[in-house]
């Protein structure tokens, strides 16, 4: 299997090779009209095939990783590294992404799954999409070349192959480990496609924004991906790691931040170009900053610059990643500049306070929180190649930078919705904002009585500061977006004479789009409510002998038992403990601490009592080696709950921004005559 | 109500308000661990988990105790904040500390994203201004709140496709 795997993207760089040469040449033919022995349409058109049958091959390279996996084939490095004969079906899945080589593999094929589904449907636009599939072809030439030279998955061992492997690593011996990586993936891999549209659209000086509307779908299902690979890293990071957390600031949470940012920014500006032909350079900027951000996050954490908990794999690839993230930056650069005069806006911005201007904030917030973390990311190497003194950049650092642009995003979230396009009159603001504007307050008051306050003991509490801010600004954004959820359905109830809630369904279909975007903020506040929580966590630790308790918030814990269990996979050490509240026994937890026995490597299995009010999330942090009494940790953790809910919410939202709107016709409607009089307007769409 | 008058009421409202904000804000209680808890999230345990030490759990773990008895002696000594974290830094170097010094070039890591931003800001103000102050007199400064209204609602409920 081996020498079919390495033969298979050996075929597969040759295939992308020629995919990107004949691609390009063709297009230079089309576009120069030179006379050439062969039709440029049919050396396009080679060139696709060539694109399709890369996704063959790169398929059959990962299947006969996967197959060796299966087969226990120790002869493959790669495989000796990262299974063993006990790892469970499931996981030997997940090997195919636990190491340097086999996270190249799966994103070469990603490319070339994206890839075939475009060239598929190339009909659509088949210049603009010959454009971007010969870019495309030049990414994948790329990971082709770094898996057939640099970090070849299918290196076969020196000497006779061992009876099992060293096995997975533990932290990756977890359900969700076996979606998130591919989750995240797809989202970063996903935003070459909007970046070759963009790039090829530039190149062909292609006319008006038909690309942006045939990318849409691809940016919005990749950035659904990316945020779904976020949060589940969060999730992973929250039951495994067992520090009672979800988000450390970590170089690799960094990484996979930082295109979200930009590219939810890019999401945002791009509805300016669609709609008013607006900040074209800018959008076209900001796909080609996220496409290296996706790089960039890989060379950070896979060569070895920062250190992670979560880089699973290190290696000297930097070298490659340097390369071609400076090819793929001189190729923008002169792209742009040769074609910068075809990027001229067609309108301007006519007011400080309207939509478009909201957008602009909105996207210079996105942008300076993505500067902040990228700057905290690499400051430690800044610091010690300037002053030679490495330092730390942490979770506090963050916390006090990245939390106040934070805040005035959301404070932009809220305002953005309620702002017209063009502009507005002090009249109309102070209409759209004055309930906003009260629900801030008066949450900032209820916040107060409840004993949230910023200051303890004569210091100032940044973390109570912020999270009631937090809740303030959210009770506002929530309170706007509802606003404009209930203006519109009340015109259409008054208008055809449906309930409300039909009202409300009915105008989430005639512009889902808009509203799905809603939805999303909504989700987005209900994260940040769900985060701000965080400023409120306890937790205790003891060291606990049968019948002890220990208290924490309405919860008491009795430890009723601690025992062991063992498979072929692991042996397992976890505590009993009875958790009672108001004197009655609701239920019973059972964290774990496992030593996995190929790689002898421990692993806490956190036991999670989730409620819509708080996590109580109990850690086994071991025995203690004098008394062989089980220690203890509990944490109780409000809202945590509220930040799995919002990224359902966020999904719910993305898949009816996704969905068509109904087509919009002119409705007639029976108006009365007193009203008539008054041109009661009508809303586009119609059922 | 005349519309002074109003404009009264909103105010004596407002201040109202800040005022209750103001004294639920005085209202603070004590938390005799707070400043152990504050200090030992300024600090990274050294092992190499790269975890604040506050948040340290793995037992066994060869330095977090060993550090966090430390920060307790210092304490107990009558050390301020500054002078235990001097300590700290003197005995494991500045990688101790969860976040750069205010001090030399440490300055320029909190110093940088804010100057950005509020360059950014700013140059982004200017921008739109300078694109507002070449443009015709803006239709919306209509005098007429009827059709000022009307224009508004026809912007919002024609704007069905792109976005919000």
């Amino acid at each position: 299997m081996a020498a079919f795997g390495s033969f298979a993207l050996v075929i597969a760089l040759l295939l992308a090779a020629w995919n990107l040469v004949a691609g390009t040449l063709a297009l230079r033919l089309i576009a120069t009209g030179q006379p050439s022995p062969i039709s440029p349409e049919r050396l396009a058109d080679t060139a696709r095939r060539a694109g399709i049958a890369v996704f063959i091959a790169v398929t059959a390279a990962a299947f006969a990783l996967i197959w060796s996996v299966f087969a226990n084939d120790f002869s493959i490095t790669y495989i000796l590294e990262h299974s063993n004969r006990a790892l469970p079906g499931a996981y030997k899945f997940s090997a195919l992404w636990s190491g340097q080589e086999g996270s190249l593999l799966l994103w070469a094929w990603l490319l070339a799954a994206y890839g075939f589904v475009l060239r598929l449907t190339h009909k659509q636009d088949v210049k603009l999409y010959a454009y971007a599939g010969s870019i495309l072809a030049g990414i994948q030439v790329f990971f082709l070349l770094v898996l057939n030279f640099a970090a070849p998955p299918f290196a076969l061992l020196r000497g006779a192959p061992p009876a099992d492997g060293n096995g997975l690593n533990p932290l990756l011996q977890y359900p969700e480990m076996v979606i998130h990586p591919p989750m995240l993936y797809l989202g970063y891999v996903g935003f070459s496609v909007p970046f070759a549209f963009a790039l090829g659209a530039l190149m062909m000086r292609y006319p008006g924004e038909k690309w942006i509307k045939i990318t849409r779908i691809w940016t919005m299902v990749t950035w659904l991906f990316l945020t779904c690979g976020i949060f589940l890293g969060m999730h992973w990071a929250y039951a495994v790691l067992g520090w009672g957390g979800y988000w450390g600031w970590d170089p690799v949470e960094n990484a996979s931040f930082m295109p979200w940012l930009t590219g939810t920014a890019f999401l945002h500006s791009v509805m300016m170009q669609e709609k008013k032909g607006m900040m074209k350079s800018w959008n076209v900027w900001l796909i080609f900053t996220t496409f290296l951000l996706t790089m960039l996050g890989t060379l950070l954490t896979r060569a070895g610059l920062v250190s992670s908990v979560h880089a699973f794999a290190q290696s000297s690839i930097g070298t490659w990643f340097v390369v071609f993230m400076g090819i793929v930056l001189a190729v923008c650069i002169f792209t742009y500049i040769l074609q910068r005069d075809h990027l001229k806006g067609e309108h301007q911005i006519e007011s400080l306070v309207s939509r478009e201007s909201s957008f602009l904030f909105n996207n210079l917030v996105l942008l300076a929180a993505c500067f902040v973390i990228l700057w905290g990311t690499l400051f430690p190497i800044l610091s010690e190649y300037v002053v030679g003194n490495k330092v730390t950049v942490g979770a506090p650092w963050y916390n006090t930078v990245a939390i106040p642009i934070g805040l005035f995003l959301l404070f932009l979230t809220g305002v953005g919705p309620l702002l017209p396009w063009r502009s507005t009159s002090l009249r109309a603001i102070r209409r759209n904002f004055i309930v906003p504007c009260i629900a801030v307050w008066a949450t900032v008051l209820v916040c107060l009585i409840l004993g949230m306050r910023p200051w303890k003991d004569g210091t100032f509490e940044s973390g109570s500061f912020y999270a009631v801010v937090s809740f303030a600004l959210a009770a506002g954004v929530l309170t706007a977006i509802s606003s404009e959820f209930g203006r519109g359905a009340l015109v259409i109830a008054r208008q055809s004479g449906r309930n409300y809630l039909a009202s409300m369904v009915l105008l989430v279909r005639r512009n889902t789009r808009r509203y799905g975007g809603y939805i999303i903020h909504i989700a987005v506040v209900i994260v940040v409510i769900g985060l701000a929580g965080s400023a409120f966590n306890r937790n205790v630790e003891s060291e606990m002998a049968l019948h002890d308790k220990i208290s924490i918030g309405p919860y008491t814990l009795e430890c009723v038992g601690a025992s062991q269990d063992s498979n072929a996979n692991y042996n397992s050490d976890f505590a009993m403990l009875d958790v009672y509240k108001n004197g009655k026994k609701q239920f019973q937890m059972t964290p774990e601490k496992r030593v996995y026995l190929a790689s002898e490597q421990p692993q806490t299995m956190v036991a999670i009592h989730s409620i819509p009010l708080w996590d109580l999330y109990v850690v086994y942090e071991g025995t203690n080696p004098d008394t062989q009494q089980p220690i203890i940790k509990a944490f109780l953790n409000p809202l945590v709950g509220w930040i799995w809910a919002g990224v359902v919410l966020i999904v719910i939202g993305t898949v009816v921004a996704l969905v068509p709107s109904l087509t919009p016709t002119t409705a007639s409607l029976r108006m009365p005559a007193a009203r008539t009089a008054h041109a009661e307007p009508v809303l586009g769409g119609g059922d | 109500m005349p519309a002074p008058a109003r404009f009264t009421l909103w105010i004596k409202s407002a201040q109202a308000l800040a005022l209750a904000v103001a004294v639920c804000f005085s209202l603070g209680a004590t938390d005799a661990n707070s400043r152990f808890t504050n200090l030992n999230h300024r600090l990274m345990c050294t092992c190499g988990c790269a975890e604040i030490l506050g948040e340290c759990n793995h037992v066994g773990c060869p330095n977090s105790s060993g550090e966090l008895e430390e920060l307790r002696t210092g304490m107990a000594a009558g050390k301020s904040d500054k002078e235990i974290l001097d300590g700290f830094v003197g005995k494991y170097g500045a990688v101790v500390l969860a976040a750069p010094t205010t001090q030399g070039f440490d300055l320029v890591a909190w110093i940088a994203p804010f100057a950005v931003f509020l360059a950014a800001l700013l140059g982004t103000i200017l921008l739109i201004r300078r694109w507002t102050a070449v443009m015709p007199p803006a239709e919306t400064l209509a005098t007429d709140p009827a059709t000022d209204a009307l224009k508004e609602r026809i912007r919002r409920e024609t704007d069905s496709e792109g976005g919000y």
